[in-house]
């Protein structure tokens, strides 16, 4: 019998599809609040939206956690037979990078906060006090994390942004499953 | 002249013999400006997970008046300016005296101005007055210990808590306290 939770030889489970939306809202929403938290003139709104931001960087990657040992457990289904050799050859790459930057990007900002010399300590949705990560404080680190957690959100999300125009592609140019397979288990395609 | 050397000996000798403090208190009597050497206003906050962070205001003014024959009717003025507020960390110190805590480009003030003065001990006292921060005025209460008393010089130690989200300074709740701790020394001297 199929399950419809997990993947399938050919078909995305719920588990994985659900998990591939709530962590892409929540990165694409992550790099829409850490711009506009850091050009705010309030310095109020300014510190009570860097504290949300990093609420949902810890929830993102807790779901990246829970994603990755989904993904080891239960494998992915095979590329529809219409992928081209080259993208069949480029996709683990472009999506192990996808994985890479949503493991990177909570873990540096974690690392910022816990080298910042402001020491404000991490309280995820005001519910208990995440520690920091045992790194010496000091400006210089913080300053070298601020850069590289900037830095990978930009690549980051040029990579997310190649994804969604592959996405397109594949919908509305190729006409292939590829899409359609995360939305739903039971796609009208293939 | 004679006779204020005999007080300031009795109070000397109060200092040892606690019994006599009201002869103390009542040779301090007199006007007293606070002088900013000799005087500090420190705070704490504690932070979620432990520790605290701290800071100073280093300019404030006042005037401290114990009265003679009723210490109850004694008076405490004090006027901190926030935009001297001192943390140690630049960026804490500007956050500070922005319109996220103090706003102390529109509120250049802080006042305390004391209603009640209640002995509760030899050397100590219940101060209450009204404090006032950003247009906020509320009663509150500081301990006030006499911690020293010479040559026209008065010194207290005064502690109190006070709730910074009554003030419109709720910023940064529950990760750092409401409860902002107060410690001051105050040195007065006669005149």
């Amino acid at each position: 019998m199929q399950s419809s939770i997990t993947n399938t030889a050919t078909r995305y489970g719920w588990a994985m599809i659900i998990l591939h939306w709530l962590i892409g809202l929540i990165f694409i929403g992550q790099f829409v609040l850490g711009f506009v938290m850091m050009r705010i003139d309030s310095q109020r709104t300014s510190f009570e939206l860097i504290q949300l931001h990093k609420s949902f960087g810890f929830l993102l990657l807790g779901l990246v956690i829970l994603r990755i040992a989904w993904r080891v457990g239960d494998a992915a289904p095979a590329l529809p037979p219409s992928v081209g050799t080259l993208e069949r050859k480029a996709a683990p790459l472009a999506h192990f990078a996808l994985y890479a930057f949503q493991v990177a990007l909570p873990l540096s900002g974690w690392t910022l906060v816990s080298v910042s010399t402001l020491e404000i300590p991490t309280m995820p949705f005001n519910q208990f006090v995440m520690p920091d990560l045992p790194l010496a404080e000091s400006d210089a680190a913080e300053s070298f994390w601020s850069a590289a957690h900037w830095y990978l959100a930009y690549a980051g999300i040029a990579l997310v942004a190649l994804h969604i125009l592959a996405a397109m592609r594949h919908h509305f140019l190729l006409r292939d499953s590829v899409l359609t397979r995360i939305i739903t288990p039971s796609s009208a395609r293939e | 002249m004679h006779a204020r050397i005999l007080g300031l000996a009795a109070f000397a000798a109060c200092l040892a013999a606690p019994v006599c403090a009201a002869v103390a208190l009542s040779d301090a009597a007199g006007s007293y400006t606070i002088s900013p050497a000799g005087s500090s206003i420190r705070f704490t906050i504690g932070k979620a997970g432990g520790g605290g962070f701290g800071g100073a205001f280093g300019r404030f003014k006042g005037t401290i008046r114990i009265d003679n024959a009723d210490v109850g009717r004694s008076k405490v003025n004090l006027t901190i300016f926030p935009e001297s507020v001192g943390t140690g960390q630049g960026r804490i110190d500007a956050f500070l005296r922005s319109d996220a805590v103090f706003d102390s480009a529109n509120n250049p003030e802080i006042q305390f101005r004391s209603t009640n003065v209640t002995r509760t001990g030899e050397t100590t006292a219940v101060v209450t007055g009204r404090l006032t921060a950003r247009g906020k005025t509320f009663s509150e209460k500081f301990t006030a210990e006499l911690d020293g008393l010479k040559s026209g010089t008065i010194k207290f130690h005064v502690t109190g808590k006070v709730l910074r989200s009554r003030y419109g300074m709720d910023v940064g709740t529950p990760i750092y306290s409401n409860v902002v701790d107060f410690d001051m020394t105050l040195t007065g001297r006669r005149g």
